[in-house]
């Protein structure tokens, strides 16, 4: 049989050992909308998984019907529950409007691992489309829903699933701020850092092991790196002034960073250990909130130069800066689309700070959310989730926009306010 | 770094010589006019300067009271405040700045830092920015009146340390500011 595709997954595990202890606080995770075509698909409970702790296929429904382009078919009232492929009555998913099915079994394996399966069913062709296996441990099998909820994604909407991605944003708690980091649904946050003085721009390394952010732990701000292997962290950038505003290079060994030394603030290319600074830009305004492109050519950023906050675009080896907004008085936070074709930024109508994105070449924008207070926007590693904070009666939380307005979600914390979110990078070891 | 000032404000004081005139002179600066500065009672908030070993004052002699802190005189004053999305020094707030470049040019070992602030409308990172403008122009006017470039650092801390927490014209007019405060406060 070709069909299992056994992967072991113990890799994955390895980044969290190190991590401080989970912090008490979880995301809530609310949908709005819904996409114009959603799949309807039924996922049958997995053969014995009511041995587990956590139901594995409540997580990958979650996450299907989390995306807005899935709807889940009742499973409920069978006499007998398929786990393979030749034990599937297809008529009755049929009548039931189901287009895809997915069935799987889990069993416990000697060495203390589980053994986790599934295959994805075409309903009307009955055909497999996906199938695979798994050997994990127990605190590895909400991470494995996530793979499997990534592989059915992929497989029927042609995009690369980000549900086993993760994000990091602050939590502002009275007078503590923590910077944590959760799984994109929300579960397990952690704390990377608590500090009693406010964090803010925090920025995922391309790799995902490290985060570069701002800290005023120092009364002043500071640009630091910590590891989420180790946990330690370094100061990147504490020069005299402000030094703040890190964004990574693709390749992640340089940061670009906003510092005032030499006077106003202006963007500075440093290498990732602190050393060799350069200059990038040379105005007498501001310049802020640098974001690489994919390629790694050019340095988008908010500049006051033309007299009002817009958003400009510069070679990452120096050069002239090229203005690409102009609709509006204050266009801030841009950042590039993992395919580079296009910058979401936040917008400024009549009072109102909303998420938009503007594509390079048709230069059209489009806004995506209204009557907001909108901040810090960053797109998901496959480009079709927008994730950034905005507030609902003074309370900061985390909202998400697809890339087309059509579905929205809001993730708001069990305690104090959220916000700074940044969307992580898919992981190579996956 | 703070003991040699308070010394050196405590000597021109022990030597009688201090103005009861808050109003700020022009001309040459010298110890002497560190104004707002009485030889008898100091107000009951004015905290006496910590003495050098050396130094133990005579219960008998006048309490010395520290320039920056005394709240009679100007140089206690921290804060000069910006209009929404402006960064130009009122001029109700240049007696203030010009107060506080003379201190600094009288005593060349003080270093000061300015902290810009911002409301929190807007960009958390642009408004880093623009609290950095609100303090680099005080420091500007600071050093057109004789401080010099050493004795200055700003830094901005954005919206993030708001004084006031409200969400109305009020709260955002008292954040949008620079404080002014001296190293070792």
């Amino acid at each position: 049989m070709k069909i299992y595709n056994p992967l072991h997954i113990v890799l994955f595990a390895l980044l969290w050992l190190s991590l401080a202890p989970a912090a008490h606080s979880e995301l809530r995770i609310e949908i709005i909308g819904g996409g114009a075509n959603q799949v309807p698909i039924a996922i049958a409970p997995f053969k014995a998984e009511e041995t587990l702790p956590e139901q594995v296929t409540a997580v990958v429904a979650a996450d299907l019907v989390r995306s807005g382009l899935f709807r889940i078919v009742d499973s409920g009232g069978l006499t007998a529950i398929p786990a393979e492929s030749a034990e599937v009555q297809y008529p009755v998913w049929t009548a039931r409007g189901a287009d895809a099915l997915v069935i799987g079994s889990v069993a416990p394996l000697p060495n203390g691992y589980w053994d986790v399966r599934f295959r994805l069913l075409d309903v009307a062709k009955q055909l497999q489309l996906a199938g695979f296996a798994y050997q994990v441990t127990t605190q590895q099998l909400r991470s494995t829903a996530h793979k499997i909820a990534d592989a059915i994604y992929e497989k029927l909407t042609g995009d690369i699933g980000v549900f086993g991605t993760r994000i990091t944003y602050v939590v502002k708690q009275g007078t503590r701020f923590e910077l944590q980091v959760a799984d994109a649904d929300g579960y397990g946050a952690q704390t990377i850092l608590a500090s009693n003085e406010p964090i803010i721009s925090p920025k995922w390394s391309p790799d995902g092991t490290r985060l570069a952010y701002v800290s005023f732990e120092r009364k002043k701000p500071i640009v630091y790196i910590q590891s989420l292997l180790t946990g330690s962290r370094m100061v990147v950038a504490d020069f005299n002034g402000s030094n703040s505003a890190p964004a990574w290079s693709p390749d992640g060994r340089r940061l670009a960073v906003v510092l005032t030394k030499d006077g106003n603030s202006q963007i500075y290319l440093i290498n990732a250990d602190g050393s060799g600074v350069t200059r990038l830009t040379s105005s007498g305004t501001i310049d802020t909130e640098p974001n690489f492109s994919p390629d790694g050519q050019w340095v988008i950023f908010t500049s006051d130069r033309g007299g009002s906050p817009q958003i400009y675009r510069v070679p990452a080896g120096g050069g002239a800066p090229e203005r690409l907004t102009f609709e509006g008085s204050y266009n801030v936070s841009p950042r590039y689309a993992p395919d580079g074709r296009s910058f979401v930024f936040i917008q400024r109508n009549a009072g109102n700070f909303n998420v938009a994105v503007q594509d390079f070449a048709s230069k059209q924008t489009q806004v995506l959310t209204d009557n907001g207070i909108d901040e810090s926007p960053s797109f998901a590693p496959n480009g079709r989730i927008i994730l950034y904070a905005t507030e609902i009666r003074g309370r900061g939380i985390l909202a998400a926009v697809s890339s087309d307005g059509r579905v929205r979600q809001r993730f708001s914390a069990d305690i104090g306010d959220a916000r700074e979110p940044a969307w992580g990078p898919i992981l190579k070891s996956q | 770094m703070r003991k040699p000032i308070f010394i050196m404000a405590a000597l021109a004081l022990l030597a009688g010589c201090a103005s009861q005139d808050t109003k700020e002179q022009a001309g040459a600066a010298v110890e002497e006019r560190t104004p707002g500065v009485g030889d008898k009672k100091p107000p009951v908030a004015a905290k006496p300067v910590t003495a050098a070993p050396v130094a133990k004052p005579a219960v008998s002699k006048p309490i010395v009271t520290n320039p920056l802190k005394d709240p009679k005189n100007i140089l206690s004053k921290r804060s000069v405040y910006f209009d929404y999305d402006s960064t130009i020094v009122k001029d109700e707030f240049k007696p203030l700045i010009t107060a506080h470049a003379r201190y600094l040019a009288q005593h060349r070992s003080a270093k000061i830092v300015i902290q810009g602030n911002t409301d929190e409308r807007g960009s958390r990172e642009y408004n880093i920015a623009l609290g950095q403008r609100r303090a680099d122009g005080v420091k500007q006017m600071m050093l057109l009146l004789g401080a010099q470039d050493a004795q200055i650092e700003t830094v901005s801390f954005g919206e993030e340390k708001p004084r006031a927490k409200g969400q109305d014209e009020a709260s955002y007019a008292e954040n949008r500011r620079s404080d002014i405060v001296y190293a070792g406060e």
